[in-house]
């Protein structure tokens, strides 16, 4: 039989194209034009060449921001992606409980990132917020204003409490998708919990992890507001984190040209991280 | 307001408009290749990963992006022999990844 070649289709694609196009290639074209100028405003560059690159990537305090983030996206990673699957296998598939979990898991989400900040601002004040005060009458001292453990601590716990309702309703989504018939033949079986989970569980969740990961490396990745909000990068800087540096760069400081090359370096380690993670996810999936 | 006003938001510069050039070259000959060889020519290269043509495109421009940061913040400017290790790098790419 004859295979139909129809090229329509493209033009059903178009307006992707276009709004990406809008959206993403023609603000990156413009961040790499910058890359390379100097500005002082009112639309006048001058050519810096790679003089910027230069300086990003010898510059000390670029490498103790991304020291910065990938510690805290490692932790975020390494405390979130089990603790959400845990909690998506501990809750109930069936029954009226199910719409009260989902309810309650999907919380954090909708509310918005610097309220999150401002919450957690005022929970972990020492003086009168609940969580500072609490940590204090146990007789550890906690200042997350002063000191840069407690304001890290905060931070991460922030985070977990925000995000990981992300990674749990994902693995519940999965976890609810895995046909009945799997369990039935583990239980003729007489397979363990344990076993269930290794052999059946967790293959099936494979792609949802590989999602889960990938999208909290990008947003832990990125993150700016709540901390902005929480300790504007302090004390100090331990909180700097590479967004908070970028925006300081461009807006604090008005350097449009080091900013837009620190942004294409930050896009590429993204990029290369995210293309890490997916190949071997998918490496993995073909064995 | 003419063609140059439009665009001058976005502070073109020759060189960043040539780069742009190339990396569409390299999407239109790569698309020219696969319409004249389908398939994406799959293999299962020294890095124990299944890749096609438009994989190793991708490495190779991400690679190259490294290469030349590492360049640059190692030796410092020039770069025309980062530029010469990206090539080789592209190359060993292309028949062995």
């Amino acid at each position: 039989m004859r295979k139909t070649v129809n090229q329509k289709a493209w033009f059903f694609v178009l307006p992707v194209v276009l709004l990406v196009a809008f959206n993403a290639v023609i603000p990156l074209m413009t961040v790499v034009n910058y890359s390379v100028q100097e500005t002082f405003g009112d639309n006048v560059f001058f050519w810096a060449g790679l003089r910027w690159f230069e300086d990003v990537v010898t510059s000390e305090r670029f490498h103790d921001a991304l020291i910065r983030q990938c510690i805290f996206t490692a932790l975020v990673l390494i405390i979130e992606i089990p603790l959400g699957l845990v909690i998506a296998l501990a809750m109930p598939r069936k029954g009226p409980w199910v719409s009260v979990c989902l309810v309650l898991m999907a919380l954090p989400l909708l509310i918005p990132w610097n309220v999150v900040g401002a919450m957690w601002n005022i929970l972990a004040l020492p003086d009168i917020g609940l969580l500072g005060r609490s940590i204090n009458a146990l007789g550890i001292e906690f200042n997350y204003t002063r000191e840069p453990i407690a304001a890290w601590f905060t931070i991460i716990l922030m985070d977990v409490w925000h995000w990981t309702s992300l990674v749990v309703l994902l693995c519940y989504a999965g976890l609810v998708s895995i046909p009945d018939a799997y369990y039935q033949a583990a239980k003729v079986d007489g397979a363990r919990p344990w076993a269930v989970f290794r052999y059946i569980q967790l293959p099936k969740l494979r792609h949802v992890l590989t999602i889960a990961i990938l999208l909290r490396f990008m947003d832990s990745f990125m993150i700016y507001t709540e901390v902005v909000v929480l300790t504007g990068g302090g004390p100090g800087n331990a909180t700097t984190f590479l967004s908070i540096d970028l925006v300081k760069t461009a807006l604090g400081q008005f350097d449009l040209g080091p900013a837009a090359a620190m942004s294409l370096i930050y896009f590429l380690i993204i990029l290369l991280f995210s293309w890490l993670f997916y190949t071997l996810a998918m490496r993995n999936e073909a064995r | 307001m003419n063609n140059t006003d439009i665009l001058s938001w976005m502070a073109w510069t020759w060189p960043t408009a040539l780069f742009f050039v190339f990396i569409l070259a390299c999407l239109v000959t790569m698309s020219v290749w696969e319409y004249y060889v389908p398939g994406g020519g799959p293999r299962h290269g020294i890095l124990r990963l299944d890749t096609t043509r438009g994989d190793r495109l991708f490495i190779s421009l991400l690679g190259s992006a490294f290469i030349l940061l590492a360049w640059l913040g190692f030796l410092g400017p020039p770069l025309w022999f980062g530029c010469a290790v990206c090539i080789l790098f592209a190359i060993a790419v292309f028949l062995w990844v």
